[in-house]
């Protein structure tokens, strides 16, 4: 069986990689991706049972947030319910469960987000004093302080300043910062090919 | 795709190959790296604490390039789960993506196997906690928050939303080791964390954790491959200047 599954996910990837080289493959990949899409669609019912099992377990078991637990598969359960009733494109739906309950959600956590990532800047130095905090601290700061847009203007040399430290100094530290990402990426690619990795079947 | 990408894909597997064979029978020279050492001792001090670890593999799809960060957690994933598998309190692991969601509890369940306790695995310990950023943060946050958990390990794709895992752990005074490929989410992290993973660091953790000879070897040819990177910048540039193009 772990034969059959690594022999399948390999000559799977090679395929779908030869493809991009080889135009005669091209249809087999295409193919392919389609099935990985349907795949995908169902890995998201098993990830949605998933959740429901696991809030199901811990309301059963009295577990600490156990309200909060029941509260989510009600919800969860009830907009699939009524998303099968009403169609998902549906008034109610739209307004009701996109507009009224989950847009807001998100953007409630969205603004506490914010606070969040304020409250962290501000404790960055308490948690690590060293050179690269306090450089990372002043280029916040500073770059903040270029693009604001203040009552009275630009303040004199930091806009240009600031731009230029976004667009030179930012720009190619995080070109660096990708292209080694892309390295790791391949690299991490690459030993699922040869099935030195195989999150999958088993190993 | 060009020949170029051809060229970098056929030399990276024919190195990869070869600085496996190469590492297999010489051992790894890895310099430290804070947060990964951290990571190891980690491991052990759970079990004896009787807590959880928690792996937070990120929102990345495996249909898109933010798979392989996604890939990259499960690989550490696999060796956490072998180690952890006799603790009372078993690791868990969530994930933003279904199919990333069902391979964690692959990885999971053959962690538990290759310990020899395949029937101690518990099926709901590999959790998909939300489809969006916000909802899977969400959910994680709630597993880190409720579950006796005495670290955080986050590897994979996290955009901004990681601020609110890491908000999470710290108010429970969890420890917290992330990296993200994402550049938000590194920058998040760096303010976030005690010790971050910069860039590619995510994709060196399976080998400081001991994930085999072919983790070693990725990162020798990454190295390889970041000086032919180096080389072709710098040729380009003094072609440049000297007016060539």
């Amino acid at each position: 069986m772990r034969i059959l599954t690594a022999f399948i996910a390999i000559s799977t990837g090679v395929l779908v990689l030869l493809g991009y080289f080889i135009p005669g493959l091209e249809p087999i990949q295409r193919l392919l991706l389609n099935w990985v899409m349907i795949l995908a669609a169902a890995a998201t019912l098993v990830g949605i049972f998933n959740l429901t099992l696991v809030h199901t377990d811990k309301v059963s078991r009295g577990e600490k947030g156990g309200v909060y637990s029941a509260l989510l598969v009600v919800s969860l359960w009830a907009t699939f319910l009524f998303a099968i009733i009403l169609r998902p494109d549906h008034d109610v739906m739209k307004r009701l469960v996109m507009g009224g309950i989950i847009i807001p959600s998100e953007a409630a956590l969205m603004g506490l987000l914010t606070i969040t990532l304020l409250y962290a800047a501000i404790r960055l130095l308490r948690r690590r004093v060293d050179l690269m905090s306090i450089v990372f601290l002043a280029t916040a700061v500073f770059v903040i302080l270029g693009s604001v847009t203040l009552t009275f203007g630009e303040i004199p040399l930091i806009g240009g300043l600031s731009q230029w430290v976004s667009q030179v100094l930012a720009l190619g530290g995080a070109r660096g910062i990708l292209i080694g990402v892309s390295l790791g990426i391949l690299t991490t690619g690459l030993r699922v090919l040869f099935g030195a990795d195989r999150p999958y079947g088993g190993n | 795709m060009s020949m170029i990408e051809l060229t970098i894909l056929a030399v990276g597997a024919i190195l990869l190959l070869a600085v496996t064979f190469w590492k297999r029978k010489s051992p790894a020279n890895l310099r430290e790296i804070p947060a990964l050492t951290r990571l190891f001792r980690t491991l052990g001090l759970s079990v004896e604490d009787g807590t959880r670890l928690h792996i937070s593999l990120g929102r990345g799809g495996l249909l898109d390039s933010q798979g392989g960060s996604g890939l990259a957690g499960l690989s550490v994933l696999r060796i956490i789960a072998e180690r952890t598998s006799v603790s009372d309190q078993p690791s868990v692991s969530s994930a933003g993506d279904p199919a990333l969601g069902l391979l964690a509890q692959d990885t999971l369940q053959a962690g538990y196997q290759a310990a020899g306790v395949g029937e101690l695995y518990v099926p709901t310990t590999g959790r998909v906690t939300g489809l969006t950023p916000f909802s899977y943060a969400a959910g994680a946050m709630n597993i880190s928050q409720n579950e006796n958990v005495s670290t955080t390990i986050m590897l994979g794709h996290f955009g901004p939303e990681a601020a609110l895992l890491a908000e999470a752990s710290d108010r429970e005074n969890i420890m917290m080791i992330g990296a993200s490929d994402d550049l938000a989410g590194q920058a998040v992290l760096f303010a976030s964390t005690q010790d971050e993973l910069i860039g590619e660091e995510l994709f060196s953790a399976g080998a400081y954790v001991g994930a085999g000879a072919s983790h070693a070897a990725s990162l020798t040819v990454q190295d390889i491959l970041r000086w032919f990177i180096v080389i072709a910048l710098l040729a380009g540039a003094f072609f440049k200047f000297a007016g060539v193009f």
